[in-house]
């Protein structure tokens, strides 16, 4: 005849193995060893037997006890497995899909130029600083050593209004003359970024359209020091070695004068002499006319298009897309 | 200004290609092109005479010319031109020539007769656009000769775009002096024929201003032969200058100008009556000017009249009535110095402008005008033959001279580069500009009268830099003398908002400054504009008083491109007028149209509404949003029912809400679009953080239904709620708000959730309860709230 012990430890591996999901062999959990269970019944047994069978019986059931309990662990391990695998299975999402809510915006081509530009400079220790639109004779002509009779006055260029008490700022020099007015004293190294007008309408010209100007008053103040100055904001602006070309030029608030051109390589391979800016060391009038004595202090002054920066920085061709604001356009400075 | 290259070469000729000559110009603060003479040239065309001119047997419009082109037996050529006729020499293209524009010259047979060549217009050899028979050449041409040799080509042309303080380069003399300066080689003047004075004829000539006018010579000639003719030489030298051919006397004012840079005007004298008076227009006085306008001077422009009246606007134009015309026998030249505001403020009021206006607003040498006279009257004997009589002269015939004070230190100071004593003298002499030492390492400059822009130290400095080269100034690395301001972290910089506004899918525009008047009144109706004097367009005439009159035409060009959802934002100055005085506010606004969401597959499509684009706004505002508040507030341009006003701390911030229907039928706008716009300088600054300590305690919540009236607010019932006096509620959300079954037609059921918590320790049950039922109380007492079960 057949060991009960071995007849139910056989009996319930097979259960165990037999059971498909996790709630059944928790019930078969609870009929073998639970309280009232049937190995918990064999151990029950010992009390009635012979110290000398008790010993023997004993370990014999906690062997069976410790065979059921690993199977039963061994088993519930691999259902949950299962179940696991199954429930990720059916939770598998696309995660191709594109996801919910609001897409990007972005901050328009000039913005970002200028905001790039005032960053260079500003770790060349200038501060930002900004003025009026809207301005008199005086800071966007008079100051500025802008004679009565100078073409640049002309009413081709510039926007009046107010029956010609008061004009759109043509440049954004007059900020120079307003802020070395507030100042007590140089040193003076500012930026001035700003909306500028022009009465010009065409493919290369926008009757609005935006500068920066940049001015360093200082005792001893030298072209050396800006040629050095603009030099190196070039390069750190386009990311590479600019062949910058300082040429004299004639604007009526610098003395000496000069354009800067640049070396620009066509996408052909062939190369020329681009324009991009205009600088001096400040005329002395223009010290004198804001109360800051030309002897002991001199400057510089600089002035570019933050149109044409943007153009040459990021290809684009028509000056007319910056306002026209095309979401197509736009879209691809983000 | 053109030049032709060969005339310049005439004065200088530096060993060097025009290009090269061109480059150094450049490089010496001249900006130039080099351009060819001639588009295209022909070949094998010659100076040939017309030795017989007969009918062509067939054909009426024809002539069978029989010319000598130096070949040695005469070619028999069949011609179209009208002025074909014997005697006159003009290019003949032989057989084998070929023309611009490709035209190979064969024999060929012309209605039955032979032809061997044509004769040639000025168009067909690419010297004009236009022509209207055979080029006649000067009588004395060589026949046989090249054209190309008659004419004096080859030749380049300088095309010269000089800055407004470089007037002294705009001729040959000017332009050799600074290419003599820049190589450092001698310029030299071609010889020419002294006047001699034969008779005694003079107009008396009165100068009301030396200011106006501080030189003025002039000058009879008398005895001219009214069929002389400008010579091949002049007039190609002209039209390489771009000037047209004229009359023999303009035509050799205007070469003299180009020569020597002085304007000239030739007036017919047996015109004139009485004496020449330089002086300033009477209120209303009229001239006729050569180009037939006429000019009403309102503003005391500078005239040139005789007794009868204006003959001349001076320096910009002469007066039709007395001119030079065909038969002309006897002229009174002027050379005068104009003052350049006096012709500026002629030329810009009237938008007039010459060749003579050009210069003088830049400036003509006020040391000049004689010798532009002389040799004007030399060209008219020359060309035209005559009696020359004495010239008249007013004002200052030589200028003062100008001494500038030149310091090295300083020179070395400005330019930031060390130039020797000997250079600086050597470089300024090339100039023509002396040196004379001085004490203390400094020099007395004295400039030559054709440079009027050299009036102070830094103006020699920077003729020593332009010819030192600034290429060869070497950049000094900074060590720059700084003074930086004082930030403010509470002052945010635009930057940021903007940064914030497009991380949250709102796309920045910069529209033009100036709008539509008519949109901008409609939108804005109360907010005087600017207008602008001289606006480009009607529709951009005055300048903005609201962003969204730029970021609704914005709007619609996007959506005429099938855009339907936009979300758009600027930042910028609008401008209005206070107590008559400009005022200037920086603006931050935004517009919204067409769905809440891009289409997406997994979220409901529904229009952007009101409460989408406050919760834009709303992020806008940083820490500080706690001071705002929203007030239904009606607007021209905004829905009544869906529109507030932001105000901080009880300031105006702007304006919210959904556009006015009525706005969108005038406007014809695709639907009603959600804007705001706010005041950037009242919203700028936000607080500096401040941390407070945090709970350690847990918080708890109640959930409260109340069915209100449809008039109280949100706000009103956050009010009440705040005003319970409890001290430990930390936060209320409104979290459902039903209207409809259930529930009468006006009023509505909002659904709270209250937040408690207390720092210090857990609150109880009943405090909780206690602060609930307090709160109930004051809705329903306050509000007439009732509560949900």
């Amino acid at each position: 005849m057949t060991d009960p012990i071995e007849e139910l430890v056989q009996q319930a591996q097979a259960d165990i193995a037999a059971c498909g999901d996790e709630r059944t062999l928790e019930t078969l959990r609870v009929e073998l060893l639970g309280k009232k269970g049937r190995v918990t019944e064999l151990l029950k047994q010992l009390g009635g037997m012979a110290p000398d069978q008790r010993k023997a019986f004993g370990e014999r059931v906690n062997r069976a006890k410790d065979a059921l309990s690993a199977a039963l662990e061994s088993r519930g391990a691999t259902l949950a497995e299962s179940t696991l695998a199954a429930r990720l299975a059916a939770e598998r999402i696309d995660v191709t899909l594109p996801g919910r809510g609001e897409a990007s915006g972005g901050l328009h081509p000039i913005t970002r130029t200028i905001q790039r530009i005032a960053e260079i400079f500003g770790e060349m220790g200038f501060e930002r600083v900004e003025g009026p639109e809207i301005e008199d004779d005086f800071h966007n002509f008079g100051a500025l050593n802008i004679p009565e009779a100078h073409p640049a006055r002309a009413m081709a260029d510039t926007f009046y209004v107010l029956n010609g008490e008061r004009l759109l700022r043509t440049h954004t020099s007059p900020v120079q003359i307003r802020t070395m007015q507030q100042r007590e004293k140089p040193p003076i190294r500012i930026i001035c970024p700003g909306r500028v007008y022009r009465v010009d309408s065409d493919r290369t010209h926008s009757p609005m359209f935006h500068q920066m100007e940049g001015l360093y008053v200082a005792e001893k103040v030298s072209l050396a020091d800006l040629k050095y100055d603009l030099q190196t904001f070039l390069s750190r602006f386009f990311e590479r070695d600019i062949e910058a070309l300082f040429r004299p030029s004639y604007f009526p608030f610098v003395e000496p004068g000069a354009d800067v051109h640049i070396r620009w390589t066509l996408p052909d391979g062939s190369w020329r002499w681009l324009e991009v800016l205009g600088c001096g060391v400040v005329h002395p009038k223009v010290l004198e006319a804001v109360g800051i004595d030309s002897e002991k202090y001199s400057g510089y002054a600089f002035g570019m298009g933050m149109e044409r920066m943007a153009m040459l920085r990021y290809g684009v061709d028509d000056l007319r897309l910056f306002f026209n604001n095309d979401l197509r356009f736009l879209e691809q400075f983000r | 200004m053109k030049l032709s290259e060969n005339w310049l070469r005439e004065w200088v000729n530096p060993a060097a290609t025009v290009e090269q000559i061109a480059e150094r110009l450049v490089m010496g603060g001249l900006e130039l092109e080099i351009e060819p003479a001639l588009s295209e040239t022909a070949s094998k065309v010659v100076v040939g005479l017309i030795t017989r001119a007969e009918r062509h047997p067939q054909a009426d419009r024809l002539q069978v010319c029989e010319v000598d082109a130096g070949t040695g037996t005469p070619l028999q050529i069949v011609c179209g031109a009208p002025n074909a006729r014997v005697g006159i020499k003009v290019p003949c293209a032989l057989v084998g020539a070929e023309l611009p524009g490709g035209l190979k010259i064969t024999e060929a047979q012309l209605r039955g007769v032979d032809s061997f060549g044509m004769l040639c217009s000025a168009k067909e050899l690419a010297l004009s656009d236009k022509s209207d028979g055979l080029l006649e050449l000067d009588a004395d041409a060589k026949v046989g000769a090249p054209i190309e040799q008659h004419l004096g080509l080859p030749d380049k042309v300088l095309n010269l775009e000089i800055t407004p303080n470089r007037g002294d380069c705009l001729s040959v003399l000017g332009l050799a002096r600074d290419v003599a300066a820049l190589y450092g080689v001698q310029m030299k003047r071609p010889a020419q024929a002294q006047v001699v004075v034969e008779g005694h004829q003079q107009i008396k000539v009165e100068v009301e201003s030396v200011d106006d006018c501080p030189n003025y010579a002039g000058r009879v000639v008398s005895k001219l032969n009214p069929k002389a003719r400008t010579p091949d030489w002049m007039r190609e030298r002209l039209r390489r200058s771009g000037i047209r051919c004229i009359h023999p006397v303009v035509d050799i004012t205007n070469y003299v100008m180009l020569e020597l840079g002085q304007p000239l005007h030739a007036f017919d004298a047996d015109r004139l009556s009485g004496s020449v008076r330089v002086r300033r227009a009477r209120d209303g006085e009229e001239i006729r000017l050569l180009n037939e306008q006429l000019i009403a001077c309102r503003n005391r422009e500078l005239l040139i009249s005789d007794d009868s009246g204006a003959v001349a606007l001076a320096g910009v134009m002469g007066g039709l009535g007395s001119g030079v015309q065909n038969g002309t026998t006897r002229i009174f030249l002027e050379s005068a110095c104009f003052a350049p505001a006096a012709v500026a403020g002629t030329g810009r009021r009237h938008k007039l402008a010459s060749d003579a206006s050009y210069r003088f607003e830049r400036g003509v040498d006020p040391g000049l005008q004689r010798q532009a006279l002389d040799r004007a009257t030399q060209l008219v004997l020359q060309i035209c033959g005559g009696e020359t009589h004495p010239v008249t002269q007013v004002g200052r015939s030589q200028p003062d001279p100008v001494s500038i004070r030149l310091r090295r230190s300083r020179l070395v100071q400005v330019l930031g580069h060390e130039i020797a004593a000997k250079e600086v003298e050597v470089l300024l002499g090339r100039l023509n500009i002396t040196l004379r030492a001085e004490v203390g390492d400094a020099w007395i400059a004295r400039v030559p009268s054709y440079r009027y822009d050299l009036r102070i130290e830094a103006d020699l400095i920077e003729e020593v830099g332009r010819l030192y080269g600034y290429d060869r100034i070497p950049g000094r690395p900074y060590a720059a003398q700084l003074a930086p301001s004082q930030a403010r972290e509470a002052r945010r910089p635009l930057l940021r908002i903007k940064e914030v506004a497009a991380a949250r899918g709102w796309q920045e525009i910069i529209s033009l400054a100036f709008v539509d008047p008519a949109l901008q009144q409609a939108l804005n109706p109360e907010v005087p504009a600017i207008p602008l004097d001289n606006p480009i367009a009607d529709n951009l005439s005055v300048m903005r008083t609201t962003l969204w009159a730029g970021l609704i035409p914005a709007w619609l060009y996007n959506r005429a491109r099938q855009q339907d959802r936009v979300r758009l934002f600027e930042a910028g100055v609008c401008f209005t007028l206070r107590g008559g005085a400009v005022v200037e506010t920086s603006r931050i606004a935004a517009l919204a149209a067409g769905r809440a969401l891009p289409e997406q597959w997994s979220s409901a499509s529904r229009p952007v509404d009101f409460y989408d684009l406050k919760a834009e706004l709303i992020a806008l505002l940083g820490n500080s949003v706690g001071e705002y508040r929203f007030e239904a507030a009606e607007h021209a341009a905004l829905h009544p029912g869906r529109s507030a006003r932001v105000r901080r701390a009880g300031t105006p911030c702007g304006w919210i809400g959904e556009l006015h229907p009525q706005l969108v039928r005038r406007l014809d706008l695709p639907e009603a679009a959600l804007v705001y716009e706010l005041d950037w300088e009242t919203m700028r600054d936000v607080k500096v953080p401040k941390a407070e300590a945090l709970s350690e305690f847990p918080s708890s919540r109640r959930d409260l239904a109340i069915v209100l009236p449809e008039s109280v607010s949100a706000e009103q019932v956050l009010h009440c709620i705040s005003g319970a006096g409890v001290g430990f509620l930390t936060n209320v959300r409104v979290f459902d708000i039903y209207r409809g079954k259930g529930l009468a037609e006006n009023e509505k059921s909002v659904a709270l959730g209250l937040l408690f918590n207390d720092a210090s320790r857990t609150l109880t049950l009943q405090e909780i309860d206690a602060a609930s039922s307090a709160i109930t109380q004051a809705l329903m007492r306050d509000l007439g709230a009732v509560i949900r079960q």
